[in-house]
């Protein structure tokens, strides 16, 4: 087994609600409440939720775009909580993220050229042509063409600027990519090009991603091992195969039954969820999910569960199994 | 033929595969923001004639001593007071100094006033307005209280506070025209750094690993910079007429220095007996500062993304 790639513990982001005159702060939202979990270098490691769960939330705190409330994130054992903000400044071009909204991730004011070659400019190639081949080549890689390079980012569709947006990511040769949903802004058509992309990618540079999605066919499809989020907590996590076939919390199983299946004639049980999602400012004691669980005992109103291996690498947060 | 030309076409595109590549490159022109903006400026007619009306002052004041053969303090007692004629085109005031020669030696101060304050007040607006709302916290807290406390005077009281203190002067009038202006465009730069700092673009700037000085000066604030702009050029004639009431209460220029608002205070005494020493400063005032309006009204409608067709 090799060494985690990064390692997530605790990982807690509360929001402060300010009221009053003063401004005080009045509560807070616990966007991600002791989140944990590793990826192994090389896999892609899938994390779902429904909205409002604190995926993307995640993702940003453990790249420090913004600053965790607690907990520590370890990128090849490095602590990324500890160190100072210039520390964290030079580790950042090992670290990259790919954001949801291509349209909005692109500064509206610069040419592709420069969007791609500043990330090179600021970790250290001070030579313009050497900027400018690498430009050259990472349009290349992402499927785009050189003379792309002299244009802004109105003048290309959806899919184009999200290529443009990997290829920023690339520039630096990172080990690890956060993907936070890179395709639920896109057309499913242009979906499928963007992933098969991302694959090509990772098995190239040997990239390791966390990809944050909400669509479970996106995640299912690039996928190998699949987290799965509910307000601000992982409540399981396994290799995607099992956690398709064999989903063990209750909140999963809704989740699956979920899917859409492409053939109108099979019967199945759909586990369709009671009331909503509780607010994240004011969540239930306890299991976070025991509002809605089906199967909720005394127990799950009180104790906050484990997240513990159940089977082999099987990792679920539930009494059921505990 | 038609082959021909297609084949050269195609040539022209492998000559140059970083220009325009295909038919439809009318459509994707590489046009550059500020370039659209300023086609979006000539189509509309009150801006050029805004834009019409500042040049027309602007070459009056450069041009002044070429267009009279009069200097602005050159006084004439025998001919005070005089109706404008084919001599005196708008007239002489009650020492027989010439009023067109005035105004046109007026434009250059003020537009030299409106000018410098707008930079001022701009430059440091803008920084202040950056920290605030960049780092947040503490400083934001400062910075906008500071701001505040400036908004919550009536700006010309404010103004004649500034004077009082520095001394009256043609140089004091433009510092204080500046510092009352600072909290206008600080504030409207901090919460356009606000509402940026959040975007995808910065937080990526930032994830790739940029200095909050690079991330300042590159990203935030060429994409602040249109309400900078719009604001600046209201600011402009905001600033002249400041000016002029400065003037006009003896806390600007000093005689004989012939700036508008001191002008319009000068001739109060001869209202009915001589209108035009009154009412050719007064139009020149108005004239700039609805030039600068009409400029500032264009480049905000061409700025807006949502005029855009």
């Amino acid at each position: 087994m090799t060494e985690p790639i990064l390692e997530v513990s605790h990982l807690k982001k509360y929001f402060d609600i300010k009221g009053g005159v003063f401004g005080k702060s009045v509560g807070e939202v616990k966007a991600v409440d002791d989140l944990s979990f590793t990826v192994n270098e090389g896999e892609i490691l899938g994390i779902v939720g429904e909205s409002g769960c604190g995926k993307s939330t995640a993702g940003k705190s453990i790249l420090r775009l913004i600053e965790p409330t607690d907990g520590s994130v370890k990128f090849e054992g490095t602590d990324l909580t500890d160190l100072t903000s210039e520390e964290m400044r030079q580790l950042r071009k090992n670290m990259q993220i790919i954001f949801q909204d291509p349209y909005a991730s692109l500064n509206p004011r610069h040419k592709v050229e420069r969007i791609i070659s500043e990330p090179l400019l600021v970790h250290g190639m001070k030579s313009s042509k050497e900027r400018k081949e690498r430009v050259k080549e990472l349009l290349e890689i992402v499927g785009l063409e050189a003379y792309h390079a002299s244009r802004y980012p109105h003048q290309f569709s959806g899919g184009q600027r999200q290529r443009i947006g990997i290829a920023r990511a690339l520039a630096n040769n990172p080990k690890l990519i956060i993907c936070d949903e890179p395709v639920s802004a896109l057309d499913v058509s242009v979906q499928s090009q963007i992933l098969n992309l991302m694959e090509e990618l990772r098995d190239k540079f040997k990239l390791t991603y966390v990809f944050i999605a909400h669509d479970l066919s996106v995640v299912k499809h690039i996928s190998d091992r699949v987290g799965v989020m509910y307000l601000g907590r992982m409540v399981e996590l396994t290799d995607k195969h099992t956690l398709f076939e064999d989903p063990k919390h209750p909140y999963t199983r809704a989740l699956m039954s979920a899917v859409p299946i492409a053939d109108p004639d099979v019967e199945r049980e759909r586990i369709i969820l009671e009331g909503d999602v509780p607010s994240p400012s004011n969540p239930p004691t306890g299991c976070a999910f025991h509002t809605r669980c089906p199967y909720a005992m005394d127990i799950c109103k009180e104790v906050r569960p484990e997240f513990e291996n159940v089977d082999d690498k099987h990792l679920v947060a539930c009494h059921l199994y505990n | 033929m038609h082959k021909e030309e297609k084949q050269d076409n195609q040539q022209v595109i492998a000559n140059q595969p970083n220009k325009k590549f295909n038919l439809d490159a009318d459509e994707i022109e590489e046009t550059s923001p500020l370039k659209e903006t300023l086609q979006q400026l000539m189509k509309n007619r009150m801006a050029i004639t805004g834009f019409l009306i500042i040049v027309f002052f602007l070459i009056l004041g450069i041009f002044a001593p070429i267009l009279t053969p009069y200097g602005f303090e050159d006084q004439d007692p025998v001919n005070r007071l005089l109706t404008p004629s084919v001599e005196h085109w708008l007239g002489t005031d009650d020492l027989g100094r010439d009023i067109f020669t005035r105004i046109a030696y007026g434009a250059r101060i003020s537009l030299y006033v409106g000018f410098f304050a707008v930079i001022g007040a701009l430059i440091f607006g803008t920084l202040l307005g950056i920290f605030a709302g960049y780092f947040g916290r503490w400083i934001d807290m400062l910075i906008s209280r500071i701001f505040d406390i400036l908004l919550a005077f009536p700006s010309i009281l404010l103004a004649i506070a500034v004077v009082a203190i520095l001394g009256s002067s043609l140089e004091n009038a433009l510092i204080a025209i500046a510092i009352i202006n600072i909290p206008i465009f600080g504030r409207l730069v901090r919460s356009k750094v606000i509402s940026l700092r959040e975007e995808e673009y910065v937080l990526a700037a930032k994830a790739q690993g940029m200095k909050n000085g690079r991330i300042i000066m590159y990203h935030i604030l060429p994409n602040s910079l249109a309400p900078i702009i719009v604001q600046a050029t209201l600011g402009f004639g905001t600033a002249i007429l400041e000016a002029a009431a400065l003037g006009f209460l003896g806390l600007g220029a000093q005689p004989p220095t012939p700036e508008w608002g001191k002008m319009l205070a000068d001739s109060r005494d001869f209202l009915q007996l001589a209108p035009w020493t009154l009412i050719f400063p007064g139009v020149s005032i108005m004239l700039v500062v609805l030039g600068f309006n009409l400029i500032g009204d264009g480049l905000r409608d061409a700025l807006d993304p949502r005029m855009k067709n």
